[in-house]
């Protein structure tokens, strides 16, 4: 049985680049894993680190936020907030001895449709190496 | 026999700090003795157990419960206290949120007693003696409350009609509670969060504040601060701008960083996590114009690097009763 796949991967994605990255995606009729579910966020910059902890509290295997590439952010700075919260918590979740390969995060932008598919690909098959998450 | 309304204090998994702190009403606490009948606190008062359970339900008024559960007995005398009382409060931070106790979340039940019993250079224990819930001895069966595998808030094992957060609770807060509960106008609403404020200690912190851009961290031994400016600006790993207010800024007042005793503000449920908020947007990231992504990385990973515990900075005192709760695998 593939374990990782009866678990719910979250994404967060900023409204401005990845969601319009995986939009375009989903418009090539690409396929992605079915585990993957995107929540679409104004700015990665909007992520607070309390939804992280709660998706990993509900069961989640893992938690990828998706930000524009850096200087592309629509409100200036809101990828470079989200990037030193995700260094902070990564450092955080393996003190409180949660997979660091459980989050991650990645700068998609809108014309990025293949590369939103290898990410998602990729922590999916990561995360299939890794035991489900003892909360869950 | 006394018919004015019993009041209990009662301390589970704490360090008595919360009994000095309602002592410390000073003369006020004559006034709690002229409306109430302080019946019941094993800190200051010969009352049992016993007297406690021969009470009937809801005798108590009100119960001030300090301490966190960490044994079979904080866990009975937490339902006894509740079934026996009509207002339980979660006084304190170990109660609401596991406090430094709490901190025992990070790791296994067995590792403790571990390192308290066997694993220590300074112990000496050739029968390796560990204090079990039963021993068998001459005089027959001999028992202690065993060690639960984890510390829970008082929250988490029983229903809590109000909070008074703090490690320990201002006095001038315990009375204000106390004088709320008392209204003429009925007590608060049910699961109120009493003796402070919604917002943050940085409310009531007198330090000048400016806009927050931060390239390092300090830790309180490397640096003497500037007494007027913000404590966070000068890279200290001041908690305030995560911290329920209610103290009225004490430790920024003596040059001290906020480390975070009185909770997470109104509204939140997990300090560690608005403490990474904060910190994660005033990382000062120099000039941002075409940098790339390994740049930016290095430049966020040299800032946190200064960071040496995160978990153990920013949930000192609320690990039990945060999201994650302790760790996940321990």
């Amino acid at each position: 049985m593939n374990r990782t796949l009866d678990h719910t991967i979250v994404g967060f994605l900023c409204n401005w680049c990845s969601y319009a990255g995986a939009d375009h995606a989903g418009g090539s009729q690409k396929s992605y894993p079915h585990n993957f579910k995107i929540i679409r966020v104004m700015c990665s910059g909007r992520v607070e680190p309390e939804f992280i902890l709660e998706a990993f509290r509900k069961g989640a295997a893992g938690v990828v936020i998706m930000a524009c590439h850096p200087g592309d952010c629509h409100y200036k700075t809101g990828n470079y907030q989200a990037a030193g919260r995700y260094h902070l918590l990564q450092k955080m979740i393996s003190q409180l001895g949660i997979d660091e390969n459980r989050l991650v995060m990645e700068y998609i932008s809108a014309s990025e449709g293949e590369r939103f598919i290898e990410v998602v690909n990729q922590t999916v098959h990561t995360l299939e190496g890794i035991p489900p998450p003892p909360l869950s | 026999m006394s018919t004015k309304p019993k009041i209990a204090m009662y301390w589970a998994a704490s360090c008595g700090g919360c009994e000095i702190a309602l002592v410390n009403l000073h003369e006020k606490i004559l006034d709690v003795d002229a409306a109430f009948d302080f019946y019941f606190c094993p800190c200051l008062l010969d009352t049992k157990t016993n007297d406690i359970k021969a009470l009937p339900d809801g005798e108590l008024a009100i119960t001030f419960f300090n301490g966190g559960i960490r044994t079979e007995e904080n866990l009975e005398m937490a339902r006894l206290l509740r079934k026996k009382s009509q207002i339980l409060i979660a006084f304190g931070s170990c109660a609401i949120e596991g406090c430094i106790p709490g901190l025992a979340n990070l790791t296994a039940a067995k590792s403790l007693i571990d390192t308290i019993y066997h694993d220590n250079i300074t112990i000496d224990n050739p029968e390796q003696i560990t204090p079990d819930p039963q021993t068998q001895v001459a005089e027959g069966p001999l028992g202690v409350p065993a060690f639960r595998d984890t510390l829970q808030t008082l929250a988490q094992v029983t229903e809590v009609d109000y909070f008074i957060p703090g490690c320990p609770p201002e006095s001038h807060q315990i009375w204000q509670a106390i004088a709320a509960l008392t209204a003429p106008a009925g007590p608060p609403p049910i699961g109120s969060v009493l003796g402070s404020g919604p917002s943050t200690v940085c409310v009531e912190c007198r330090r000048e504040k400016t806009d927050k851009k931060i390239n390092r961290f300090f830790r309180n031994y490397e640096i003497i601060p500037s007494e007027t400016e913000c404590l966070l600006e000068q890279g200290l790993l001041c908690l305030g701008i995560a911290t329920r207010q209610g103290c009225g800024g004490l430790c920024p007042e003596v040059n001290m960083p906020c480390t975070g005793c009185y909770g997470p503000p109104a509204g939140r449920s997990d300090q560690g996590a608005r403490m990474t908020a904060a910190l994660g947007s005033i990382l000062d990231l120099g000039d941002t114009k075409g940098i790339n992504e390994s740049e930016l990385l290095a430049r966020i990973e040299q800032a946190l690097g200064t960071i040496p515990d995160p978990v153990g900075t920013f949930y000192k005192y609320s690990l039990a009763g945060s999201i994650p709760g302790g760790r996940q695998d321990p």
